[in-house]
Order: structure tokens, then sequence, then C-alpha cells
């Protein structure tokens, strides 16, 4: 087929199928190999597919990455780096380094009863549960090359299941890092799932080292039983040489709420879908996130949320910051269907340019096809406000600074709707040596 | 202090104001009344230094400097300071961070040593308590989230904080009940002196029963038609502005 | 409740009054489309050799291109062969005086609300009527002469004003733009030409009247309009067809350009036949529209309310290439029964200090669906370019959608660019207030829609504005006061 640009990841694909032969069930051969033709027939995006007009993926994709079987931990810049990824020893701890799961450097606390918080490589030996119903994602969409790749490499990621009732004191912190040399690639996949009325927060954050750059593949399916409760964040701090697609895809029952911070801050180019399925009713979404790509870095930020059933309430917020040579894009889609009466979904998409060789593509889109719905979108590009800046000014404030307050304020909008304390201060930290304020 | 000559003003195509003439003392507490669309607003920012309005004609002497020649930020420093009618919002940018910000900018412009934080904490507290505002207000943005009278006491906090020369309050009596109407005249009495000039713009003659002005000006048209003291407040509040549409154009102010 | 939703009903399934057809013998050419068309097309109106090469390089680029299929609308696909691409009504080859037009057409355009005798018409509006293929008359030609103003059919002006022509011709819509208007390039048939001397303001309304009469035709007309420095014209642009069972196609291009403080206000009221109640019949409008503020202070503003057509294709577009140069663009379009639209607007910005307006309301119907779609493109040296787009959808009744696809992209620090877009219903609570104020519930309806709408009637001339208001089954007359 269009055969070359793929050749690696065939010739990875063959090789890992050979070693994990042995041990994964015969189901597991033929879902990663039936997702490995998929993906053949897709190719990688090119711009022509509208999903990925604005974003030339295809050059960076198309590197002949390797591949990760196992891992040495030789250099010292895993630790490094995973001191650099902690947020707070209390949390749970799960690390991933290219992929593999790495139990010296995880840490579980005591955990209520029934909470299984473990790696999906462990669960796929014991072929648990239902897993192969869990793994199986639609890849129909002419866009979905990347969720077809990852399925044909699935092998490792956080497996996550609260029972019914159970509130998680203590948040779950995935990371996922890539060190080892060469240009690797990884593919983890974390599935998470909320039963009735339980309660819990993800942390997900992705580093790499420098060195000829990697590429991050991953996929998180998240399960929200009603009224369950999940407060998911990503930090996502690639090195800015690296390659980060991602998705998450939410579905979510009655009277659940989701809470979804996505912060991008690393990667040369860094795309990151939300897919929200509101599949009850009296269902809470907010989707908050935050982009800040300088240099050449580019940064798209792809969300839709589909309203299915009536009464859900859904919030949207992006915000961009770029610089220098720096590219953004946005597309949020907003898709109620007809029996999703009395929806109510709010978007808007912000972005700051701080330099006239950076470019920023915004998106924001409804359909609509039920009548009794309140949707309003709102994108707005451009110069900080006038209003705040002459009252700023009218107190004294010199201009200069008045633009660096709004600025910082701009960002940290987003960064104070973290509720989790040690990732809000982090967050405070980078935003402060990037866009912080002088001593007043 | 202040020394306005034929200022004339235009928002686009607009004209509002049509040659306005006034002189303000220090020690000083004008009121300016006027019906609404007058031009009240667009004076007390013209006189901030928005850059909204072009003027055309005239000048304006603060301090014997030319005021419409500086930047926004330099008259604040010089002392210039505008309550807004319609405070603005800033999410993100913490009340404390902002007024230090301002306190220590208008400092190094006119090369004084910066407050030290301790003392900075100390008169936040001391202005706080004066116009029955909780501290806790400070830690959260700029206006935002705050009800109609807590932004018009924030005003009137950061004029305290800020000790301006002159001080223009645009409005500040509309959105305010009595009770907070009582807390911020307060506020705006306890910085009245000799040193300090104010300018009270207001639709009701019911601010003025508690910062007494010393003179009183109805503007109208974009000119102030007719000048007084105190009692002319009283006049309006019994006859309304309807007389100023039988034909008493005559009375030009000083 | 339930009367309500008879009376939306009703509202949504409104009968289409110009659906007539005229018996009228016409020169047709057999259905098809090849080169020998095209040349045929061209010698019919003896044209020169230039315009005969343009457009076979126009067909033999089509035949290279694909339907678009990024749109928000569905049909089956066109056979392009079986359309007839020129039908003209037969009559004697060059009419000296109105007099001589034959009389059923002037009775057709006098049916349609549009007199074409000057002493009938009103007297600030010129009317160029366009029956299929070709220009019928054109009324107040001297009247605009004397002021130097050119306002005649397209194929005259490619006789007596060649130069004109070939050099603004494609200067905006090239002959490669889309599927459509290379179509269009290749087989247009008439359509209006106006020039604007310099300095001049235009005396009157401009007015074209576009009628499809013919069977399985397809009518592609060209407009263009050139405003010379400090010019002025408003052009105002109606259509009509008959009812007929088979889908109909209207592919039209419309240039135009506007020099040094110039200024073109083009406004649409668009009924073509939208088929019936079933969705069976229609015209498919596929339209390219486009304008160049190619001046300095240069304006362009396009107003559109699209009531007909059960497709709709059309996004007028403006290129703010000179200084502080503004482009508009309001719109209402309206989709009941089976009509599908898919429209919007395209604002480049390239010069410093433009500025564009985008209001559009959709307002959807039945199983109606209607899309807005707009691109806003701030370039590099777009310095203190300003944006502002709004997009309101109102909804009646549960089987139809609105959908909103904004792109923008911005290139310059000092840019800004604002969207809004909200979309909302005909409340029950609005129509309970009203006629607890006395109003029927037919009124109440016709009255938010109106409301709705109010921001693009009051920049519509006003003798559109009142038949806009009169399409959409709506009058405030008597129920307001």
């Amino acid at each position: 087929m269009i055969a070359t640009e793929n050749d690696a990841y065939q010739e990875s694909f063959n090789q890992f199928q050979t070693e994990q032969s042995a041990t994964a069930p015969a189901w597991l051969t033929e879902l990663r190999q039936a997702a490995m033709t998929r993906f053949t027939e897709l190719g990688i995006p090119t711009k022509r597919i509208e999903d990925w007009r604005f974003t030339n993926v295809k050059s960076l994709a198309a590197k002949p990455y390797q591949n990760v079987q196992s891992i040495s931990l030789a250099s010292g810049d895993a630790e490094e780096l995973l001191q650099r990824a902690k947020l707070d020893d209390s949390f749970h701890r799960l690390v991933f380094v290219n992929g593999h799961y790495v139990s010296q450097w995880s840490t579980q606390h005591e955990l209520p009863e029934g909470v299984v918080i473990e790696n999906l490589a462990s669960s796929i030996r014991e072929n648990s549960g239902d897993l192969q119903e869990r793994l199986s994602l639609e890849t129909s969409d002419e866009a979905a090359a990347f969720i077809a790749l990852n399925t044909a490499f699935v092998n490792d990621g956080a497996l996550i299941d609260i029972p019914e009732g159970v509130v998680l004191d203590r948040p779950i912190h995935l990371i996922f890092l890539s060190v080892e040399s060469g240009q690797t690639v990884c593919h983890p996949r974390n599935l998470i799932r909320l039963g009735k009325g339980s309660r819990a927060a993800v942390i997900e954050s992705y580093l790499g080292r420098e060195g000829e750059g990697y590429f991050t593949n991953a996929i998180t399916q998240i399960e929200l039983d009603k009224s369950a409760d999940l407060d998911h964040h990503k930090l996502q701090h690639e090195q800015t040489d690296s390659l980060h697609v991602a998705s998450t895809h939410i579905d979510q029952k009655d009277s659940s709420e989701f809470r979804s911070h996505y912060f991008s801050f690393g990667s040369l180019m860094a795309r990151n879908e939300i897919n929200c399925m509101l599949d009850g009713g009296e269902i809470v979404a907010t989707l908050n996130g935050l982009y800040m790509p300088t240099g050449e870095q580019l940064m798209d930020c792809r969300t839709r949320i589909d309203h299915a059933k009536p009464n859900c309430n859904t919030y949207e917020l992006y915000k961009g910051i770029l610089d220098d040579h720096a590219k953004g894009v946005f597309n949020g889609k907003i898709f109620v269907h007809q029996d999703a009466q009395k929806t109510d979904a709010k978007q808007s998409n912000q972005a700051l340019l701080l330099s006239d060789d950076a470019v920023v593509n915004t998106k924001p889109q409804l359909e609509i096809y039920a009548d009794d719905v309140k949707c309003t979108h709102g994108a707005t590009i451009g110069e900080l406000d006038e209003n705040a800046l002459y009252y700023l000014r009218s107190r004294g404030v010199s201009k200069d600074l008045a633009r660096k307050m709004l600025i910082f304020a701009f960002a940290n909008d987003v960064v104070q709707g973290v509720e989790i304390p040690a990732v809000r201060q982090h967050l405070e930290t980078i935003l402060l040596s990037s866009h912080g304020l002088p001593d007043v | 202090m202040l020394e306005i000559k034929n200022l004339h003003a235009r928002s686009e195509d607009t004209e509002i104001l049509k040659g306005i003439n006034l002189s303000v003392a220090a020690g000083e507490v004008h009121a300016i009344m006027g019906p609404n669309g007058s031009g009240k607003s667009t004076l007390a920012h013209v006189l901030a230094g928005r850059e909204d309005y072009e003027i055309t004609e005239g000048e304006v002497t603060y301090d014997g400097k030319d005021l419409l020649d500086m930047e926004i930020e330099e008259r604040a420093a010089e002392g210039v300071f505008l309550a807004y009618q319609y405070p603005v919002e800033i999410s993100g940018v913490s009340n404390k961070y902002f007024l230090k910000a301002a306190i220590n900018s208008i400092r190094k412009h006119n090369e004084q040593p910066l407050i030290s934080r301790g003392d900075f904490v100390a008169m936040l507290k001391e202005k706080l308590a004066l116009l029955g505002m909780d501290k806790s207000m400070m830690d959260r943005s700029v206006n935002e989230g705050f009800s109609g009278g807590e932004k018009k006491r924030n005003e009137i906090l950061q004029m305290a904080m800020l000790e301006p020369k002159l001080a223009i309050l645009d409005e500040t009596d509309s959105g305010l009940d009595i009770d907070a109407l009582k807390i911020v005249s307060e506020g705006v009495n306890a910085l009245r002196s000799p040193e300090r000039a104010i300018v009270v713009v207001t639709h009701y003659q019911r601010l003025l029963d508690y910062i007494v002005p010393d003179k009183v000006h109805v503007l109208a048209g974009g000119k102030i038609v007719r000048s007084g003291d105190k009692s002319l407040a009283l006049e309006l509040e019994d006859k309304g502005y309807s007389f100023l549409n039988e034909g008493t154009e005559a009375v030009a102010a000083s | 409740m339930s009367s309500e939703n008879a009376l939306l009903e009703e509202y949504a399934q409104r009968e289409y009054e110009h659906g007539f057809i005229t018996d009228i013998e016409a020169d047709s050419i057999p259905a098809g489309l090849s080169e020998d068309v095209v040349r045929l097309i061209s010698q019919k109106k003896n044209e020169p050799e230039w315009l005969l090469e343009w457009r076979l390089k126009a067909y033999r680029h089509w035949l290279t291109l694909e339907e678009p299929n990024w749109h928000n609308v569905k049909f089956p696909p066109i056979d392009y062969q079986a359309s007839v691409y020129y039908s003209a009504p037969k009559q004697k080859p060059k009419l000296n005086s109105l007099d001589e037009v034959d009389p059923v057409l002037l009775e057709t355009y006098e049916k349609l609300g549009i007199p074409l005798e000057e002493q009938k018409v009103l007297a600030n509006v010129a009317v160029d009527a366009v029956f299929d293929s070709v220009s019928i008359v054109t009324t107040f030609r001297e009247t605009l002469e004397k002021h130097g103003v050119i306002f005649c059919p397209f194929s005259e002006a490619v006789q007596r004003f060649p130069e004109l022509v070939q050099k603004y011709l494609g200067s905006v819509v090239p002959y490669s733009d889309n599927f459509y208007a290379s179509l269009n390039s290749a087989v247009f048939s008439d359509g209006s030409f106006c020039y604007i001397p310099k300095g001049v303001r235009c005396p009157m309304e401009l007015s074209t009247y576009f009628r499809i009469n013919a069977q399985n035709t397809g009518q592609f007309e060209r407009t263009l309009i050139i405003a010379e420095e400090g010019s002025y014209v408003s052009y105002l642009e109606g259509c009509t067809a008959p009812k007929r069972d088979e889908n109909q196609l209207h592919a039209a291009v419309v240039e135009l350009v506007a020099m040094d403080d110039a200024q073109i206000k083009y406004s649409t009221v668009q009924n073509w036949y939208p088929g019936d109640a079933e969705g069976k019949g229609g015209i498919y409008n596929f339209v390219t529209k486009r304008g160049a503020c190619r001046g300095e202070n240069s304006k362009i503003s396009w107003t559109q309310v699209e009531t007909g057509s059960a497709i709709t294709w059309k996004y007028p577009s403006v290129i703010l290439q000179g200084d502080n140069s503004v482009g508009e663009f309001y719109s209402v379009a309206v989709t009941a029964n089976h009509q599908q639209a898919d429209t919007g607007t395209k604002m480049i910005h390239i010069g410093k200090n433009t500025k564009s307006t985008i209001i559009s309301k959709g307002i959807s119907a039945g199983v109606g669906q209607n899309s807005y779609r707009g691109e806003v493109k701030i370039m590099k040296g777009a310095t203190n370019a300003r944006n502002f787009s709004q997009c309101d959808s109102l909804l009646i009744g549960d089987r139809c959608g609105a959908h909103t696809f904004p792109y923008i992209e911005v290139r310059n620090t000092t840019g800004k660019v604002e969207h809004e877009a909200s979309t909302s219903k005909v409340g029950e609570d609005q129509i309970y207030y009203l006629r607890q104020r006395g109003l029927p519930t037919e009124d109440a309806v016709n009255m938010i829609v109106n409301g709705f709408c109010k921001e693009v009637y009051d920049v519509l001339p006003m003798e559109f504005a009142v038949e806009a208001r009169k399409l959409l089954n709506v009058s405030l007359e008597g129920s307001v006061g």
C-alpha cells in the first residue's frame, strides 16, 4: 500500500508480535493484527483530512521509530526525570519508562477494598475481566490512524478500577518517561473505570530526555458510572524535539461529573484529543486547557463533546499563549444529538499572540439537532483587554507591567481551576518561570 | 489645583464635551451633576486619560502642568485618581499584588523609596478596617465576582491606599444601598484634607447628603450650565433637571 | 402547546408563490456538456477569441476537479450531462426598446412583482432582468449613462467594453477557483455588468432579477461590478424559479472590485424554488461571490436573505487588500421543510487597519439543516486588523439542525478577532409573554423571528427589507401598536 513511511512500524510490529506470541492470548494477537492492518490502510494522516488540516504530522510521524522491548534504566537521566515528574509522595504512583511499567519506582499506599491500581501488562498476563472488549477501540474514522497504531502495539499502561461508592482520598499519579536512546516510540494505554458514586483524581505526566527525538502515542479510556466523579489532569512536558499524540475517551453515565485539566508545555508537536460521550442525563463535564507553545512548537488541542441525552451541562475553556514561531490549533466541537433536550453547553477559546511569527488557528464548532438547548461558543484572539489595561494604568501601573500582569492573569485563570494543591503549585511555578511577575 | 479651560472632546463622530470651564482648588469638594448623557462620565475619563476620546480644543492644567500631555499612568503617579462607575474585573491577578504594584509604580515615578512588605500589610489592614472590608478579599482577583457594593468599596480602598491629590468619583453612589453608601462616604470624608481636591460626579443629590460639597455644577449638553453652592443640589432634587430645558442656557460657570 | 406546534409547523411549510411556469418558445441547445457546447455558447454570443479561450481553459480545468465534499449538505450525485447549458426565449436578436420585448415575458416579471416599464417601476431602481440564460431588458439605461454609469447585460459589455471585461473578468474569482466557479467560467451565459466611474455616486439602486424558467436548465450567470476611486453603488439581486419536480442547477459567479474610497453594497434576496414539502425538486444554488477591496478606505458590504433553494452553498467573501478597508457580511438564512443551507463568508485581512463584521442569523424549521461556515484570516502584514463575528441560530421544531463552523487564523499580534455564536429556540415563555400582552400566537412567533433577524433587515435597502419580511411570511403590520 502506501508502504515506505509505515515500513518501520510494520517491521517493529512483526518483531513485537513474535516476541509477544508466547504470552499473549489469542484474542489479543488478533486484535493487534487487525489494528495494524487498519493502520496500514489509513496511513499517517495528511492535511487533506479535515481533522488534521492545520497539523502536518507526517514529517515527524514517518520517522523510523523503534519500539523499545526491554528497558535498562541504566542512564542517570531516568532518575533525574522521575524526580522532576514527582508531585507529592503521598500520591499513589505508577511509573512507566518507554511504555513499560517500573515497579521499583512506583508506590502504592494502602487502598480501600476492591480498588485496583495496577499495570495493564500484568492484567493481560492474568487475562482477567473484559479486557478484550475494553481494548477494542473504534477506528472507522479516517482520522483514527494513531488509535489503530496504539491498539496494534497495546501492551502496558495503567489500569484503575474504583468500585461502587469508594472515595479515593489520594490522587493517582501516572508518570510516563521516555529515556532510552535512539528514536523510540511507546504506545501507553490507560484504562480507568469508576463505579457508581465513586470518586477519584488522576494525574498523567509525560516527560522525556533530549536526544534524537521520540514519539509518545498514548490513549486513556475513562468510564464513569452513575454519579461517579473524576478529576483528571494531564501535564504534557515532553522534550521539545518529540512528537506527542494522545487521545482521551470518556464515557459518562447519568449524573456523573468529569473535570479535565490539560496543560501543554512540551513537544515539538503535540496533538491532544479529548472525546466526551455524555451517555446519560444530568451529567456535568468541564474541559479546561492551557497551551503555551514557543520556539517552533505546534500544539493542537482537539475536543469533542457529544450530548446524547437530555439535561447535561458542559463547560469548556481553552487558552493559548503563543510566542516565537509557534503554532496553536484549537478545534472544539459540540455535538448535540436529537434527544439531548435542555442541553447547556458553553465553550470558549482565547488565544494571545506574543509574536508576529506565531500563528493561531481556531475552529470552534456547534452541530445541533435538538431545539431546546442553550449552546454558545466564543473565540477571541488578539490583544489584551483594553479596559483592563486602562484600569491598571490609571492606578499608576506602567504599561509594560500592566501587560505582564494581564498575560500572567490570562494563564493563571486556568491554573487556578486545578483543585489539587501540589498540582496547582507545580503549575504556578512553571507559569512564574515563563510569564512570571516581577516583585513589586 | 485643576484648571479646565474650554475643553472639547469627541468620541468617534460625536462631540460630547463642548467647552467645559472648571477650576478646582486644593481642599475643595466639587460636585458635578447632570442628566444622563450630559457628558459627566466623559469628563471624568478625559481627566484620567482614557484613549477613546479625542480632545479637539481647550486645555487642562493640573498642579501647573499640562495634564492632557501625560500618559495614563503618569497622571495616576502625579496624584490623579478616578473611582470608576464600572470597576473592571481582572481575573487571575490578586487585589493585593495589584495594589502593591500600583503603590510602588507611583513611588518609583516620584523617586520615593518603595513600600516594604510590612508597611504595606499594616497600611492595608488599617484601610480595610476603615471600609469594613474583609482581608480575604485581597487574595481574590481584582473585582472578580464582587457585588456592586463590594466593587465600589474596593475603589475607595484603592483611593485610600494610593492617597491621591485629586480624586474623581464617577457615580460612586450608583448601585449602593443606604448602608454601603454611608460606609463609602465615610471613607471618602476621611480623605478630605486641605491638600486634596475631590470631584464627585453624580446623578442624584443623595450622595451629597453624606459628602457635602463646597461647590455644585450642573453639566448639560456637554457644558456647565449652572454653578452654585450645595443649595443648588437641593434645588435640583426639588425641581429635577427639567428646568434645563426652559431656556436657562445663559449662566456659564467659573 | 400543541396549537403552537401546529402553527410552527405551518410556518415551516409556507407556500412558494413564484412557482408558475412561463409558456414561451425557447432557443435551447441539447443537454450535455463538452468543448463543443462551450464553443457553441461562445459562438451564439459572438464572443471574441480571448473569451472563448478563457472559457475553454476553465472547462479543461473543471474536468480535472472533483465536486467539493466538505460541506454539510447532502444530495444525490448531479449528472452534469443531463443539464441544458443554454436556453433563451426566442425573440428578435436585438431589442431597441421595451416595446419589442415579448409581452409574455413582461407579464412574467409583472407577476413576480418586478414591472419593467420604467413609468411603473420604483423611480430609483434600475433593473436588469435575466430570464434563463439571457438578459431580457435593462431599464433606466439612458439616465445611468448620463452619469457615466455602465449597467448592461454581461454579453453586451463583452461587445461594447471588451477591454474592461478582459481586465477584470476572473480577477477576483479566477476560473480555477473551485468546482462550481470553473463550471460557470466555462458556460456562463449572461448576467449583469456594472461600472461606476471615478467619483460618481450611482444615482439609483441597480438591480438584477434572475428567473429560471426552462426545464432541466442550469443557470450560470456572471456578474461583475467595478467601483472606481471614490464611487458608490448599491446593487440588489433577486431570484425565483418555477416549481418543478427535478432539481435544477444554479452556479453563479459574482465579482466585485472596489478601488480607493469606493463603496459597494450588494444585497440579495434569494428565493429560488425550494422544493416541495417532501423535498422533491428545488434549485441547487452553488454560488461563488467575492469582492476585492483593492483600494485604501474601500468598503464592500454583502447582505443576503436566503429563503429559497433546496440547497444553498454560498460564501460571499471580501479580500481586504487596501489599508483601512472594510468588509461586512449580514445574512439571514432560512431552511424549512427539506431545505439545506451551508453558507457564510470569508474575510481575508491583508491591509493594515482593516475591519470586518459578520452577522449571521440562521433559522431552521421542519427538517431543514442550516450551517454557518466562515473563515476569518488575519495575515502577517495586517496590523491592527479587527473582526467581529456573531452567528446566531434559531430552531423551530425538534427535527431540524443548526450548525456553526467558523475557521479563524491569526498571524499578527495586533490582530483582534472575536467570534460569538448562540443557539436558541422560539421560547415558550416568550410566546406566553407576548400572548399575555394580547398577541395571537402566530404574530408572536413572527415577531420573535423578525426580532431575531432585525440586525440584518436594518442594513437592507428598504424595498428589499419589506420583501424579505414578506418572504418569511412574517408581517408585523397590524400586530403592534
